[in-house]
């Protein structure tokens, strides 16, 4: 701390990370006329830099990581993608208790995740926000779905949200602009589900179909994961955040790596300090009030390692509830040759990723089943731009050479259909991270340590999953490879193609896909097909903890300071000059995607801030 | 292509559709057009990186079986495919064993057939080891080792052809560009629901 240099300005706002929350946060403070620092731990992002449009042919390593990776093993780097981290760092490592599975992807770039992810854009339903009441386990929020719902409509607004309005409870409508056609391979998906009386609809999907705010409508070129150019899709970087700093009010910090919270004799916070990457150096910026949205653990983590006298267990942690409820969504994958689809004329079937999608279907009938919570699913296939890894399943399969090899794999191009289940987890104690008493990162700051359990809740959702999956895809006489798996086969354009997370869209081109992981660990020969899935839990094909990169809870929300860390403001209940604006806050991780409910939180955050400096109550 | 020409290519495509709001398709092909000038002005003779010059040969040889010309249409000769797994072998020391171990199995398996070496054989003395090594069910303690390595020149060959501007024309791909709208696929929709009478 001695050497750590610090400046004379007192920021009115330091927020930390540029996610989703982040960029949500800076972008509200500065319309409402606040003046923002934000820290951000990765690089600036270079729009230049997107590889949208790409071929692949023009990236030497087509997609095969810098050293060939997708053949050998080791993090690819997401190189054909706007991603910029993975589970591994350079430098920063995590800790996995023995006996827990757990994955932790972190994203170093201004805009994080958002640069990449899947576009899903869905409202958490009334009973969403009151679990406990509901069924009993869990917890329920402190806030309802009124007190979100105008900030859904203020963020479907700004972003641009495809989908259609359709009365479904689960699914709250929005304020939506036109979706996309559905494709053949969707309208099949869709008639077989309603023959199971399962209602498929238009997907919920951050793009703008309309021209909004200078970003004109999406061009349908499917390459959401890799950033878009034209800033038609949503992301915190270019949608919220250079927007933000031409109005002068924002200052942003790159390469910041946050270290911890500084706090004076009252215990208020009075400085962030942080590494400045480029030097290797202490840094510190003084604050009037901090907004913590440096992904849900990390937030964590940050708390957690800013201890004191006055917090011998880190700040804003009386409660020892910080680190705890850890939470991810429940993935199942499922795909299937559908001979219908071969022969069929080829078309572009880019689009903006997925366009159809199927909410819960039975959340009034819980009581019939054995498990409490529900899960939607999210579809795939297509003629995908083909890329390393498409056809090594149907090679691998039909064997040979030469022209009878190539005609096997012309058709099964486009054939394959596949779909995703993503399921509510219930928190549990045994699911947490805290901070790993011997091992620190490059920066010389603790590094976390996670726990981590399903439980049959979850597991019995996979299963029926897992049966729901196989009546859909044989119902339009498709033919499975393999039981299925967990982990995210709709947005991998190919089997083990390190390319990214797709816009939820283009399905593997073949039934023996494997997964979509950072790691792209395909072994010799074969496709992947068990990266992503966890390996005990008695033989139920669920993701791995952290797999599915909807990482929630931890520094949760409540109205009782014993048991929560933030009030229902998202507020710090020791510390009111704290908040935190990612997914931190979540109390419980419903079926729906975080990333729609973490823009609406940051957006009630951040008013609710910028009004209490305007009293000078922070 | 260079990276300042990638960059250059992206931000004309960026700017285009920035500044007029008009989605049209002349964009995406320029970026494309421009990619293909700059790889055709780079392109002469490849010099392996990875193999001797009678490994190249092999490899080129090798993968012109496993996607041939058919009909006129170009196939692994063609897209470089020889050219791109020598490339990727050269940051990766386990793929260059993977393949120069190979090289050796199939020139001493060729010797074994009273050939020279692999690329000096008959085309059908290549054809008739290809048929015993390119199918999992005549492994054999002999023939293991070449399966296990024609399995990995058969994935990336693969994998190398289909994402050539050759193999992404030959599969018939659409997609890469900009529409104005997104069409219901009318024709497509009527071809699958017509093969699946019970929905």
């Amino acid at each position: 701390m001695a050497q750590a240099t610090s400046t004379s300005t007192v920021h009115d706002v330091v927020v930390v990370g540029s996610g989703a929350g982040g960029g949500t946060a800076t972008k509200v403070l500065a319309d409402l006329g606040v003046s923002v620092l934000l820290l951000e731990a990765g690089p600036m992002l270079n729009m230049a830099d997107l590889k949208e449009h790409m071929w692949p042919y023009l990236v030497s390593h087509r997609g095969a990581g810098a050293r060939g990776q997708a053949y050998t093993g080791g993090p690819t780097g997401f190189t054909y993608s706007a991603t910029y981290g993975g589970a591994q760092l350079e430098g920063e490592p995590y800790t996995v208790a023995q006996g827990s599975d757990f994955s932790w992807f972190r994203s170093r770039v201004l805009g994080g995740r958002t640069n990449h992810y899947g576009r899903v854009t869905l409202r958490m339903a009334d009973y969403d926000f009151k679990p406990k009441s509901t069924d009993g386990l869990g917890f329920d929020w402190p806030i309802s779905y009124q007190d979100l719902a105008p900030y859904y409509d203020k963020a479907e607004r700004f972003i641009g949200v495809t989908g259609s309005v359709e009365g479904i409870r689960s699914a709250p409508d929005g304020i939506f602009n036109p979706p996309g056609a559905l494709k053949a391979h969707e309208v099949l998906i869709q008639k077989s589900c309603a023959k199971l009386a399962i209602r498929a609809v238009s997907s919920r999907q951050a793009v703008t179909t309309i021209a909004r705010n200078g970003r004109p409508p999406c061009h349908y070129c499917g390459q959401c994961g890799r950033g878009c150019t034209t800033a038609s899709n949503y992301a915190a970087s270019y949608v919220q955040i250079f927007p933000a700093m031409k109005t002068g009010k924002v200052q942003v910090i790159a390469n910041a790596m946050a270290r911890e919270l500084i706090t004076d004799a009252s215990g208020k916070v009075t400085a962030v300090s942080y590494i400045d990457k480029t030097t290797g150096s202490e840094r510190q910026v003084r604050c009037r009030t901090v907004v913590l949205a440096a992904s849900a653990c990390e937030s964590a983590r940050l708390l957690l390692n800013s201890k004191s006298s006055r917090h011998p267990q880190g700040l804003a942690n009386s409660s020892g509830k910080v680190g705890r409820y850890l939470m991810d969504t429940v993935g199942f994958s499922m795909s299937a040759m559908v001979p219908a689809l071969s022969g069929m004329p080829h078309y572009n079937t880019d689009g903006y990723g997925s366009h159809l999608y199927v909410p819960w279907w039975l959340w009034d009938k819980h009581k019939d089943l054995n498990f409490p919570r529900g899960y939607h699913i999210e579809v795939g296939g297509g003629y995908g731009m083909p890329g390393v890894g498409s056809f090594t399943g149907v090679v691998n399969r039909t064997e040979g050479y030469g022209v009878l090899m190539k005609q096997a794999i012309r058709d099964e191009y486009g054939t394959s259909v596949g779909l995703s289940g993503r399921g509510e987890m219930i928190p549990n104690e045994d699911s947490y991270c805290e901070i790993d008493p011997d091992m620190k990162d490059t920066f010389g700051i603790p590094v976390l340590r996670f726990h981590w359990k399903w439980s049959d809740h979850e597991l019995n959702q996979v299963r029926h999953m897992q049966q729901t999956f196989r009546a859909i895809l044989e119902g339009m006489g498709g033919q499975i490879a393999a039981g299925g798996r967990g982990g995210r086969a709709n947005q991998a354009a190919a089997p083990s193609a390190p390319t990214g997370q797709r816009a939820g869209g283009q399905a593997p081109q073949t039934g023996q896909a494997g997964p979509q992981t950072g790691q792209a660990d395909a072994p010799a020969g074969q496709p992947t097909t068990m990266a992503q899935q966890a390996p005990a839990n008695g033989g139920v094909p669920i993701s791995r903890g952290g797999a599915i990169i909807h990482e929630v809870g931890t520094v949760r929300m409540g109205d009782d300071p014993r048991t929560s860390p933030l009030n229902k403001f998202c507020q710090g209940h020791e510390v009111k000059n704290l908040f935190v604006a990612d997914a931190a806050p979540f109390v419980s991780n419903a079926d729906k995607n975080p990333t729609h409910t973490i823009v609406a939180l940051a957006w009630r955050t951040a008013e609710y801030l910028a009004e209490e400096l305007r009293k000078g109550n922070v | 292509m260079s990276d300042i020409s990638r960059r250059d290519a992206l931000r004309r495509l960026g700017l285009a559709l920035m500044a007029t709001g008009a989605l049209d398709r002349v964009a995406a092909q320029e970026v494309h057009h421009m990619a293909a000038e700059a790889q055709a002005a780079a392109s002469g003779p490849y010099t392996p990186q990875s193999f001797s010059a009678t490994e190249f040969r092999t490899l080129e040889r090798l993968t012109d079986l496993i996607i041939p010309v058919e009909n006129g249409a170009p196939g692994a000769l063609a897209a470089g495919c020889a050219a791109w797994i020598d490339m990727i072998s050269s940051e990766n020391d386990q793929l260059k064993k993977i393949y120069k171990d190979g090289f050796a199995w199939v020139d001493g398996a060729m010797k074994t057939r009273g050939a020279a070496s692999f690329v000096e054989a008959a085309p059908e003395q290549q054809t008739a080891l290809l048929d015993e090594i390119a199918y999992r069910r005549n492994q054999s303690p002999e023939l293991n080792p070449g399966i296990e390595f024609f399995t990995w020149a058969r994935r990336m060959t693969v994998d190398a052809f289909y994402t050539s501007e050759i193999g992404i024309t030959d599969i018939d791909y659409r997609g890469n560009r900009p529409m104005g709208s997104y069409p219901e696929p009318t024709e497509q929709i009527a071809y699958v629901l017509k093969r699946v009478p019970t929905l």
